[in-house]
């Protein structure tokens, strides 16, 4: 009898390595591990409107029905606490243990610890469900939030909160919003957006202390002002979950360490999503570890596909998105490969920024605009991207040109 | 059986593309393809209900502006992740260069 597959983390990621198994025609067992009570669920949503409504509920990315349809075993609420490479198993938190073929670690990342005194039961940070619950509930009109980090978790939660009416401040380090794979200038429009919906956004402004009393919480910026809030969150950043790996002798690079084909250095060990690092194709193998949801999922997928032998290359383009009041951001690609921007104006003060290695290749696309205006110039842009395609940039820059025209050329 | 209803004149869709048609409160997508044939299905992703016109046509598949769910706007299969419900498609005729969908 065949051990079967073992996936170690019940994200996104490893939902849909389990369903993709299924898909790909594979009949052995099945078995999804996670530390949550949950079914499988999308993240995206816990930072956005989605959580304004009365009674937020989860976004399952798969039904119970649907798992024992498939034949998959989730087992939750518990963790995995140690791999033995040699006789394959891994030995799980209830005291259990799972034999496997094949193992996936997709253990995702958890946000970053700020390495400060004084933070108390008022401070706190966004990871799953039940903790968007929790925010959930503090954020009522009249109440002061203060978020530590203007990324985009801070953002979209800043958006969300003054929806419901809180007295919302970020407060940023880095001398602007979104300094990380965000161009200023799309960042410039995203600040305006926040300050017009009345968010005070601090930026430049490190933390000097942090006093939560139980009541309140008094932060004061190194500048000497002070923020006072009934509740802070701190979205600094993720942190991969590495720890499982580690332990059990597998490289970690910036996340566990794994190649093109999403394997660690043991062939029956595989990572992906949020927790690994991988060399990244389109951009000559720099290797890179991703946060993303799409990332997530093609990732589960392509890593279903290899543990039962395809050996297929990742290939894929990094995307992102954010949603902020009517505004949506999308990224195709990592825009630090760039040295010069092209930009396209669309309708409706949509825009495109296009980077373009010194080369002339195209590396990255950034855009925003209300709703979906820049959604698909930015998945043409990816295709382009993923084509190594050199397009001419007055072509990019010219909204006569339709995007697509340069696909076939 | 419900009537034919005029969605738009057949040019006012490019080739391998998507256009949005609100009737009777409802919102459809209607589509020409590649080899000029035109499609219709329900306007809304079933995802999480994002209006398909504003994604990308590459032959017949349609993709979702927001988050990538594909199908196939010809039968209305879903094609992977994250979509997993099948879109609706409606009955369309071109008729003296109006394009017509049978709504109900």
């Amino acid at each position: 009898m065949t051990a079967g597959m073992v996936i170690i983390g019940a994200g996104e990621c490893g939902g849909r390595a389990a369903l993709a198994l299924r898909d790909l025609g594979y009949e052995g067992p099945v078995t999804l591990v996670g530390d949550e009570p949950h079914l499988p669920y999308e993240r995206p949503p816990l930072s956005k409107e989605a959580m304004t409504g009365e009674a937020p509920a989860i976004k399952a990315i798969a039904t119970d029905a649907l798992f024992a349809e498939r034949s998959i075993r989730h087992i939750h609420s518990v963790r995995a606490v140690a791999i033995d490479r040699a006789a394959h198993t891994v030995q799980l938190s209830d005291g259990s243990s799972l034999s496997y073929d094949k193992l996936l670690l997709a253990t995702g990342s958890v946000p970053r610890p700020l390495p400060m005194p004084g933070l108390g039961g008022r401070c706190v940070y966004l990871r799953t469900f039940n903790d968007a619950l929790a925010i959930r509930a503090h954020l009522s009109a009249g109440n002061r939030v203060a978020i530590i980090g203007g990324g985009f978790i801070g953002l979209e939660l800043a958006a969300a909160a003054r929806k419901l009416g809180a007295a919302v401040t970020v407060i940023e380090a880095q001398p602007r919003i979104l300094m990380r794979g965000v161009p200023a200038e799309i960042a410039e429009i995203i600040h305006k957006a926040h300050e017009a919906e009345g968010v005070a956004i601090r930026t430049g402004q490190g933390i000097a202390a942090i006093d939560d009393d139980g009541a309140e919480v008094g932060i004061t910026l190194a500048h000497g002002q002070k923020v006072i809030a009934d509740l802070v969150v701190i979205g600094i950043g993720a942190v991969p979950v590495t720890a499982l790996a580690a332990e059990a002798g597998l490289a970690i690079d910036n996340g566990i360490a794994v190649d093109q084909h999403l394997r660690t250095a043991d062939p029956d060990i595989f990572a992906a999503g949020d927790c690994c690092s991988f060399p990244l194709a389109v951009y000559g193998g720099r290797r890179v570890r991703l946060e993303a949801w799409r990332n997530a999922q093609e990732q589960g997928a392509l890593a279903a596909k290899n543990m039962l032998g395809a050996d297929e290359a990742h290939a894929a383009v990094p995307w992102f998105w954010s949603d902020q009041y009517g505004l949506t951001l999308q990224i195709a690609g990592l825009s630090d490969e760039g040295r010069s921007i092209v930009r396209r104006d669309l309708d409706d003060g949509a825009f495109i920024l296009f980077h373009l290695a010194e080369d002339g290749r195209l590396v990255a696309a950034s855009g925003i605009g209300p709703g979906n205006a820049v959604a698909r110039d930015i998945r043409l842009a990816e295709m382009l991207i993923a084509r190594r395609a050199k397009p001419a940039p007055e072509a990019l820059g010219s909204q006569a040109v339709k995007l697509k025209s340069l696909l076939a050329a | 059986m419900s009537d034919w209803v005029e969605a738009c004149a057949a040019g006012d869709i490019d080739e391998e593309d998507v256009m949005r048609f609100d009737h009777a409160g409802r919102t459809f997508a209607i589509y020409r393809s590649p080899d000029d044939e035109y499609f219709a299905t329900d306007g809304l992703c079933t995802h999480e209900k994002v209006h398909l016109a504003d994604g990308l046509v590459m032959d017949d598949i349609i993709e979702c502006p927001k988050h990538n769910g594909r199908f196939n706007y010809k039968t209305g299969d879903a094609r992977g992740a994250p979509v997993c419900v099948n879109l609706k498609t409606y009955p369309v005729k071109v008729d003296a260069g109006k394009v017509l969908v049978q709504v109900g």
